[in-house]
């Protein structure tokens, strides 16, 4: 069946990288039916995009834990993305209120909470901004255990931040930086794909033991919309999602891509025949390596995809395990479909961004490998 | 731009000249700076013709360059960011008139105005909003990113123009050009660490910077007395004086200007400015800006203390000009820069591989699909 898809292959249309032409074709905004999560013992569920059920989850954290407090720049109001929106009302502007702006501040002044036991929620407003605080989060945060031997932690720590492109966030609205935190031992590093998924690893996040970094992808706070569980459900951290069952080829992403993959896997599928296997890591560090390394003894193909630029992006170490634990089992060269070495421009953003029709076309190189 | 101005409306120009009293001289008083740590310079100066018309003329630029951006950004034409300077023109007008273009800006993100006080056409500013070829940036800045001679852009990570506008003035030190630097700020950013780190290398090394905080009362929708402790933000350098300024008198901003300037030169080291200032519009094209003021505030600052106006009725009071003078000055800026705009529309959109050059200084293979197909030079 494949080898006969094989020859359908080469005479799609590629299309070209240096059209002059910006790409018209749909991007991850345009509505995908992408599988909802089945939570057990569910209960109530209620209809919540990602903002509403990223606030749902920061609501019963608080409600439950009185040592929970929040705080972040304009987030008593409700945020620039609304997240917070209520949540001042509800719990006061002793445990929900603005910091000025000082990105370094809110980190160091968040480890310093949490080391003396409260569970800091804080907001960095564009994961852009979150570089000034990078000397606290790396060096503050992710070593506090283990250089006081245990004696001290900040676990309870949890900093959210909005990420990824949202089509005109230009150089400073748009960037991933997963990678310079998941280098980082000590760290935890979380990125949801859906309302229901958001809202499960947030509590979980909240009530880790570590230090966790929560990148959300902007992108999908309002377009991501779902039957959320009302109730208080954790998803554990460190366990990747198999969105969809497949046997030709493994393809693994987080956050908003996830989307943009589906779309990829749904064409590989409709015109190829391709049968794909998607999986949403959703923890980036420490990231699900079994269950990577199980789907591709099986499949025996893989693309990574992130929005991140390739060299040194997540996809490199997801690769380099990989090869190292299935080496023997692999039948194309890793694929990782990624954005450019450049930093994220403004106007050539949609010739930048590992979008399905680069997606489809590493799908197809990498079968008639 | 004055000058250019000048030869496309010789016939305007002549028109005034007749009109004009014999000393065509005036003398105005206006608000005393707050001084911190340092004489401030006085609050009077002698004006004239020639000074008022150019103040008149350059700050109506400014804000018709900040409407037409208003309205290409409700067309959908320019997309992404764009942050409006609209009532805070004298501010710039006034400290352009109070340095060279020898001397070096560097600012946030609110940055249009400065673009044309430091030279650049308002086609290449138009063009660059556009995402056009034809930009300052070729396209590949956008608003928060324009770049021309001795003008450090266009910073969107707030607070981060601080140090870098201190290492321009150790440069002008170190080479001995007698220029100094303006880092220019807000009140949001004086909340970021980095500016007080700026402002222990400056006062250490007596760099020749002004630190200009364009305080108008709000970071982005908070306003200062929520973000900020203390009040002013003229002391809170604490060992570097500074000037609080009427930032909408275009005449005590020029005046406080001059003697930074002056301070700078003459070896003294760092000294601060807060400009007293206020923007009608919302931070930013998402923001109505009404939702953390009350339009009444808003528009009684427009009423009493818009900076156009105040040189609009200097101008007629004293008999400089005429009302129908001034609106031949407003309706050619306004040509002016619906010419540009439709300029800068019909430019084309820079090639696509444009994507990846500018990344370093050599063209490097930029990797993107599989390492065979990298983008190469």
């Amino acid at each position: 069946m494949l080898r006969g898809n094989i020859k359908k292959v080469n005479s799609l249309l590629v299309r070209s990288f240096h059209s002059s032409v910006p790409n018209k074709s749909s991007g991850p905004s345009s509505p995908i039916i992408y599988p909802s999560l089945d939570i057990e013992n569910a209960g109530e569920k209620q209809k919540m995009n990602l903002f509403q059920a990223i606030n749902n989850g920061m609501d019963i954290a608080m409600q439950k834990d009185s040592k929970a407090v929040i705080f972040g720049e304009d987030v008593g109001f409700g945020g620039v993305f609304r997240c917070t929106v209520g949540l001042r009302d509800k719990y006061g502007a002793s445990r929900v209120f603005n910091t000025p702006l000082c990105e370094q501040g809110i980190a160091g002044f968040a480890i310093g909470l949490a080391a003396q036991g409260a569970t800091p929620i804080a907001e960095i407003q564009f994961a852009d901004y979150i570089f000034p605080a990078f000397d606290q989060i790396v060096n503050e945060a992710a070593k506090y255990r283990y250089r006081s031997g245990g004696q001290f932690n900040c676990g309870s720590l949890t900093i959210r931040s909005p990420y990824g492109a949202v089509g005109h966030g230009g150089h400073y609205h748009s960037q991933s930086p997963e990678s310079y935190f998941g280098q980082t031992p000590g760290l935890k590093v979380v990125i949801p794909s859906t309302p229901i998924e958001a809202k499960g690893l947030l509590l979980a996040s909240i009530r880790e033991k570590d230090p966790v970094i929560f990148f959300e992808p902007k992108l999908m706070y309002r377009s991501a919309v779902e039957e959320v569980p009302i109730g208080d459900y954790e998803i554990p951290l460190g366990k990747a999602r198999i969105v969809k069952e497949g046997k030709d080829i493994t393809i693994i992403g987080w956050g908003a891509q996830m989307r943009v993959l589906l779309q990829a896997v749904n064409m590989a599928e409709e015109k190829l025949g391709i049968s794909c296997e998607l999986i949403d890591l959703r923890t980036i560090q420490p990231w699900d390596v079994e269950t990577v390394v199980e789907s591709v003894k099986k499949t025996g193909r893989v693309i990574i995809s992130h929005e991140a630029p390739k060299t040194g992006g997540w996809a490199a170490e997801i690769s380099a395990t990989i090869q190292e634990r299935c080496f023997l089992h692999l039948e194309a060269p890793i694929q990782r479909v990624c954005g450019y070495d450049t930093p994220f421009p403004l106007i050539f953003e949609k010739f930048y961004v590992p979008d399905h029709l680069k997606n489809f076309e590493s799908i197809k190189k990498t079968i008639v490998y | 731009m004055l000058s250019n101005f000048l030869k496309v409306n010789s016939k305007t120009l002549g028109h005034i000249r007749t009109f004009a009293s014999k000393s065509g001289e005036v003398k105005l008083n206006f608000k005393k700076a707050d001084t911190y740590l340092c004489d401030g310079p006085s609050h009077s100066t002698v004006t004239n013709k020639d000074e008022l018309i150019s103040f008149f003329t350059e700050m109506t630029r400014f804000r018709r360059l900040e409407t037409v951006c208003d309205g290409l950004y409700k067309k959908k034409l320019i997309r992404g960011f764009c942050h409006l300077y609209t009532g805070q023109e004298a501010v710039c007008a006034g400290l352009e008139s109070a340095i060279t273009k020898d001397d070096h800006i560097i600012t946030a993100y609110r940055d249009h105005t400065y673009m044309l006080s430091r030279g650049a056409t308002p086609e290449e500013i138009f063009a660059e909003l556009l995402m056009k070829e034809t930009g300052c940036s070729k396209g590949k800045g956008g608003s928060m990113h324009m770049f021309t001679k001795n003008f450090y852009g266009g910073n969107g990570i707030v607070g981060a123009q601080c140090p870098i506008g201190a290492g321009i003035a150790f440069a002008q030190k170190y080479n001995k050009t007698g220029n100094v630097s303006l880092a220019m700020y807000g009140d949001g950013a004086a909340n970021q660490g980095q500016l007080y780190e700026a402002f222990n290398m400056a006062s250490l090394w007596k760099l020749p910077v002004i630190f200009i905080c364009e305080n108008n009362k709000y970071g982005m929708g908070t306003s200062q007395k929520r973000s900020t402790a203390g009040h002013d933000f003229y002391t809170r350098a604490h060992y570097v004086p500074g000037l609080k300024v009427d930032g909408m008198d275009v005449f005590a901003v020029k005046e406080a200007g001059k003697y930074a300037a002056d301070w700078c030169r003459s070896g003294k080291g760092p000294i601060v400015l807060e400009m007293d200032t206020y923007r009608y519009v919302g931070h930013s094209m998402s923001d109505p800006g009404i939702t953390y003021r009350s339009r009444e505030e808003v528009n009684n600052v427009r009423q009493t203390r818009d900076p156009i106006e105040n040189v609009r009725q200097i101008i007629l009071a004293n008999k400089i000009a005429t009302e129908d003078e001034l609106t031949v000055i407003e309706d050619t800026v306004r040509d002016e820069m619906e010419k540009a705009s439709e300029k800068a529309i019909a430019a084309p959109l820079p090639q696509a591989r444009e994507l990846y050059t500018n990344v370093y200084i050599q063209e490097v293979p930029i990797r993107g699909v599989e390492f065979v197909n990298s983008f190469k030079p």
